[in-house]
C-alpha cells in the first residue's frame, strides 16, 4: 500500500515532474495520482497541454506546450494543480486558496507542505480572485516542490 | 454560532423575526428552519427519547431521522429540521399527543398528470426536466426548496463538462431549478407524499403542510427519487446531542450559516467525511481528526490531500470507542483496530471535541417505493435494501421508476444521468418519442464511462446485481 492511500500525503515519486529547463519557464504540476472520473482540466487548458486517455485516466501535462498560465488551477475540483517556476535561488508557486481572509500582495505568509507543516516564510506576489482564488507565493527554490498551501495571519 | 463571513458562500438572511421556545422569546431569520434557529440560539437538545427520556439533538438534518420532532403551534411530531420558522411561532417539547389536529379542516385537491416525480434532488430534477419535454410533469418535494442535497455542496463537482464538472454543487442546484421552472414543470414544495395506491392508474396521496392541502394525484408513471439517509454507528454515547450525521452538519453550516460547534471529530474517511472536514475549516470551525476503520482512505486522494495540507490528521484503522459528556458531546475516545476489528489495548486517545460527525455511509430511503409493491432486495454494494430495476430505471411494477441514491448509493453526477434515463423512458412509454433509441443510448454510455474507473467498481457491481435480480423476477429481457 502506498503512503498516499493510507495518509493522504503524496511523495515526490508519486508525481510526474518536469525537467529543470521546463521548470524554469514555469509549468503546471498536477498532483492527481489516483484514477477518478474527472476531466475539467483538459477542457480548461487554452494550449491543449493537458491530455487524458479517458475520463478515468490520469491527466498528463505536456510540459513543452504548458506556459504556466494556471487556468487549470481554478477549475480543478480536487484543488490538485499548482504552477511551479524555479529559476536560480527563487521559486514561485501558484496555488488554490479557498479560505478567508485572502492574503494581500506583498504580505508575508507561512508556506505549508503536503502534511500541513510550516516549512518556510514566503511572500505573496499575486492574488487572482475568481471561482477559486489563486495565490502566487515566492520562496527559496529548494521548497518549490514542497510548498502546497499557505497559512495567512488574520491581521497584518 | 452564526457564520458571518465565508470564502464561498454569501448568507443572505431574511427579515429578523421572533418565535417562542418553551415560552422563551428567540430571535431568528425568515427563511431558516426551526432547528437551525434553535441551534443558533445555543439550544441543542430538541427532543427526548421515548422510554428513557435521554436528550436528543438533530441527526440527519434533512427530515428523515425523527430525532428533531417537536410540537409546533400545537401540532406534535413536527420535523423541525425541515420546517421554516415563522413570526410568533410557538415551539415546545413534544408531548407525544396523537396528531389529531394536523389535517383537520384541510382542503382536498385532485390532480391528474402524465408523470409524477417524487423528490427534487439531482436525480428528481433531471427526471422532471427530461420528462417535461414530452409529457405533463409534476415534481413534488417536501422541502421548502428544490435541490436536494446539492444545496449544501460547496465543492466543485467531478466528472466531465456534460455533468457540469468544475461547477459547485450549489450552482448546479440553481441551474437545474431554473431549468425546471423554464420548462414549465409543475412543482409542489413543502409537500410530503404520504402514500401510494393503485386503481386503474397509479395514485399518490400528498400533503402540503403550509397551505393545509391534501392532494390525490393520479399519474401514468411515477419516478421515485427520494434519496438516502445517513447511517448510524453503534458506540457508547452515540445518542448524545452533538453526534450528527455528516450531511446534517453540512445543511446547518452551508445552507443556514450556523456553526455546529467549535471543534469536531469526523468518523469515516470516505468522500463525505473528507469534504465535510474541508467545509468545516472553510467555515472557521476546527477539526480534531478523521478516523477511518478501513486500512485505506475510502474517498478521493485529492480530497484527503486538501485537508492534510491544512494539518488535519487522518487515522486509518481507527474507530470511535465512546462519546462522553453531560447532556452534550464534550469529547470522545478513539482507538486503533487490530485485524479482527477489536480495539488494540492501550491505543486509546482522548479527543477533545464538542461535536462528532458520522460519515459512515448512506442507506436508500425506500419507505415510499416499498409501498408500491415493487420488488425490494438487499444488495450490500448498493447500500442496503433497494428496488430492483432494469436499465431504464423501471422497477418490477410497470410505470414505477427509481433514480439516484434511492436506486444505489452513488454520486450526484450519476444520479443526474439516471434521472434523465428514467424521465425519458417514462415519457416514451406513454407516447413513443422519435429519437428515443439514440437519446437513451447516449445517456447509458455516459453512465458506463463514469463507472469505468476504480471508484466505479462498487456501483457497477451493485447495478449488475440489481439487473440480475430484476430479470430473474421478470423473466426474459423485455424489449423496450
Amino acid at each position: 500500500m502506498k503512503r498516499w492511500e493510507r495518509e493522504g500525503v503524496a511523495e515526490i515519486e508519486d508525481i510526474r515532474l518536469p525537467t529543470k529547463e521546463q521548470l524554469q519557464k514555469g509549468v503546471a504540476i498536477i498532483e492527481c495520482i489516483q484514477e477518478i472520473p474527472c476531466n475539467p482540466c483538459v477542457d480548461a487548458c487554452p494550449f491543449n497541454a493537458i491530455s487524458m486517455e479517458n475520463i478515468n485516466a490520469l491527466p498528463i501535462v505536456d510540459f513543452e506546450k504548458c506556459v504556466g498560465c494556471g487556468k487549470c488551477i481554478e477549475v480543478c475540483p480536487g484543488l490538485a494543480i499548482f504552477v511551479v517556476k524555479a529559476k536560480g535561488e527563487k521559486a514561485t508557486v501558484m496555488l488554490p486558496y479557498e479560505f478567508i481572509p485572502l492574503p494581500k500582495e506583498g504580505q508575508m505568509v507561512k508556506a505549508i507542505n503536503r502534511e500541513g507543516k510550516e516549512i518556510c516564510e514566503a511572500v505573496v506576489k499575486k492574488v487572482r480572485k475568481g471561482k477559486t482564488p489563486v495565490v502566487t507565493i515566492e520562496l527559496p527554490a529548494e521548497y518549490a516542490m514542497e510548498a502546497r498551501h499557505i497559512k495567512v495571519k488574520a491581521e497584518e | 454560532m452564526r457564520i458571518e463571513e465565508h470564502p464561498i458562500l454569501d448568507f443572505k438572511r431574511g427579515r429578523e423575526i421572533y418565535f417562542y421556545y418553551n415560552g422563551k422569546k428567540i430571535k431568528a431569520y425568515e427563511g431558516e428552519t426551526i432547528a437551525a434557529a434553535l441551534y443558533a440560539a445555543g439550544i441543542k437538545t430538541l427532543s427526548k427519547s421515548l422510554r428513557l427520556h435521554r436528550p436528543r439533538g438533530f441527526f440527519c438534518g434533512i427530515g428523515k431521522c425523527s430525532s428533531c420532532l417537536m410540537k409546533v403551534d400545537g401540532i406534535p411530531n413536527v420535523r423541525t429540521c425541515i420546517t421554516m420558522v415563522r413570526e410568533g411561532m410557538v415551539v415546545e417539547d413534544n408531548d407525544m399527543e396523537l396528531p389529531d389536529k394536523e389535517y383537520e379542516g384541510c382542503e382536498l385537491r385532485k390532480k391528474a398528470v402524465d408523470v409524477v416525480v417524487v423528490g427534487g434532488g439531482p436525480a428528481g430534477m433531471n427526471a422532471a426536466i427530461e420528462a417535461s419535454k414530452y409529457a405533463r410533469t409534476l415534481l413534488i418535494d417536501e422541502n421548502p426548496r428544490l435541490g436536494g442535497q446539492l444545496i449544501k455542496q460547496t465543492h466543485k463537482f467531478f466528472g466531465s463538462r456534460r455533468q457540469r464538472a468544475g461547477t459547485r454543487g450549489i450552482e448546479i442546484a440553481k441551474e437545474l431549478e431554473r431549468e425546471v421552472m423554464e420548462r414549465g414543470v409543475e412543482v409542489l414544495l413543502n409537500t410530503s407524499v404520504i402514500g401510494y395506491y393503485k386503481r386503474s392508474h397509479h395514485f399518490l396521496a400528498a400533503a402540503d403542510k403550509i397551505n393545509r392541502i391534501v392532494y390525490e394525484i393520479e399519474a401514468k408513471k411515477i419516478i421515485f427519487a427520494t434519496g438516502a439517509q445517513e447511517n448510524m454507528l453503534v458506540f457508547e454515547g452515540n445518542d448524545l446531542p452533538g453526534v450528527y450525521g455528516a450531511g446534517g452538519v453540512q445543511t446547518l453550516m452551508n445552507v443556514y450559516g450556523v456553526k455546529p460547534g467549535n471543534v469536531g471529530l469526523i468518523i469515516g474517511a470516505g468522500n463525505v467525511g473528507l469534504i465535510l472536514a474541508y467545509q468545516l475549516l472553510q467555515a472557521g470551525v476546527g477539526v480534531a481528526c478523521i478516523v477511518e476503520a478501513m486500512p485505506k482512505i475510502g474517498g478521493y486522494f485529492v480530497h484527503a490531500a486538501k485537508i492534510r495540507r491544512c494539518g488535519i490528521p487522518i487515522y486509518t484503522r481507527h474507530s470511535i470507542k465512546r462519546a462522553y459528556g453531560d447532556g452534550k458531546v464534550e469529547g470522545a475516545i478513539i482507538g486503533e483496530l487490530d485485524e479482527n476489528w477489536n480495539f488494540v489495548e492501550g491505543s486509546e486517545k482522548d479527543i477533545k471535541c464538542d461535536f462528532i460527525c458520522l460519515a459512515v455511509g448512506l442507506t436508500p430511503s425506500i419507505r415510499l417505493i416499498a409501498q408500491t409493491g415493487a420488488e425490494i432486495s438487499f444488495i450490500n454494494e448498493a447500500g442496503g435494501w433497494v428496488a430492483l430495476h432494469n436499465e431504464y430505471m423501471e422497477t418490477t411494477k410497470e410505470g414505477i421508476y427509481v433514480a439516484g441514491d434511492l436506486a444505489n448509493i452513488e454520486e450526484a453526477s450519476t444520479a443526474m444521468i439516471e434521472g434523465k434515463i428514467a424521465g425519458l423512458h417514462a415519457a416514451h412509454s406513454i407516447k413513443p418519442i422519435d429519437d428515443f433509441e439514440r437519446k437513451i443510448k447516449e445517456y447509458m454510455e455516459e453512465l458506463e464511462i463514469f463507472r469505468q474507473g476504480y471508484f466505479g467498481e462498487r456501483p457497477k457491481k451493485a447495478k449488475e446485481k440489481i439487473l440480475e435480480g430484476y430479470y430473474e423476477k421478470m423473466g426474459e429481457r423485455r424489449s423496450s
